[in-house]
């Protein structure tokens, strides 16, 4: 019988939410990269043209839903990654908290940054 | 009986000579994942340049959050990165949907063959983006 082999602890959520967040970012990022780069060139970004689209309620959700489901992806990936690499105990617990913590702070970063960006608020 | 394979660990890179593709594919996936989690920290940093924009100079198009943007276009060496940037997350995307349809079991015996699929479809859409990304001004 073909050996189990999975990033994955067995029955963990983790595994799901990555798969869930990663239908959504599939989307979300293709479609970001489309309207940044193709439609809006980004050397033609401004300030107040992003604040045009950042002020539009179903953009600025998008764009929210975008930075905290990626940055769950992201840091839940590296977790994983790492545990791959045999992580355990001490260690393991370790960079649990410092990538939960790095990815809090950067989903509050990332709101601020989105507050600032928009006249919604 | 199913036949059983033994090929080993990933993790043992020494021997990467033997590497299915499938291998491949799940060391693609982990190093475009490192590198556009960097970006998301990085990306998330220059964009904080929008926090407390004066207004006028908004208007004005001299605030900061406007100057730093426009200043990393103007170097080329940022065009490239973003190319490289486009190839990575066209890699992951394209990836990540082969891995979603293998966690659903769907063509599971074409693995390999996705797998390919994946990093021509990759190249074929850096090529083809690459006008536009070295487009636009460039002081």
């Amino acid at each position: 019988m073909a050996q189990h082999y999975s990033s994955f602890d067995r029955g963990g959520r983790r595994w799901l939410f990555q798969r869930l967040t990663a239908v959504f970012l599939i989307g979300v990022l293709a479609f970001h990269f489309m309207l940044l780069h193709f439609v809006n060139h980004a050397s033609d970004i401004t300030f107040l043209g992003t604040q045009a689209r950042m002020s539009q309620v179903s953009y600025f959700a998008t764009m929210w839903l975008f930075l905290v489901t990626a940055t769950f992806h992201g840091v839940n990936g590296v977790y994983n990654a790492l545990v791959n690499q045999g992580l355990t105990g001490s260690q393991k617990n370790a960079v649990k908290y410092m990538l939960g913590i790095a990815g809090l702070l950067l989903v509050v970063q990332g709101t601020r940054v989105s507050l600032a960006m928009t006249t919604l608020v | 009986m199913s036949q059983s394979y033994n090929r080993g660990t990933v993790e043992d890179f020494g021997r990467w000579r033997e590497f299915t593709a499938g291998m491949w594919a799940w060391i693609f996936h982990k190093f475009t994942g490192w590198v556009l989690v960097g970006y998301l920290f990085t990306h998330i940093a220059v964009l904080s340049t929008s926090v407390g924009v004066d207004p006028a100079s908004a208007q004005a198009g001299s605030d900061l959050y406007t100057s730093t943007l426009s200043g990393l276009e103007s170097l080329l060496i940022v065009r490239f990165l973003e190319v490289g940037l486009l190839a990575v997350a066209v890699f992951h995307i394209l990836n990540g949907i082969r891995l979603l349809m293998v966690d659903l079991g769907v063509g599971l015996e074409s693995q390999d063959k996705s797998f390919y699929a994946s990093l021509l479809l990759t190249g074929a859409i850096v090529v083809a983006s690459v006008p536009t990304f070295l487009g636009g001004k460039l002081v």
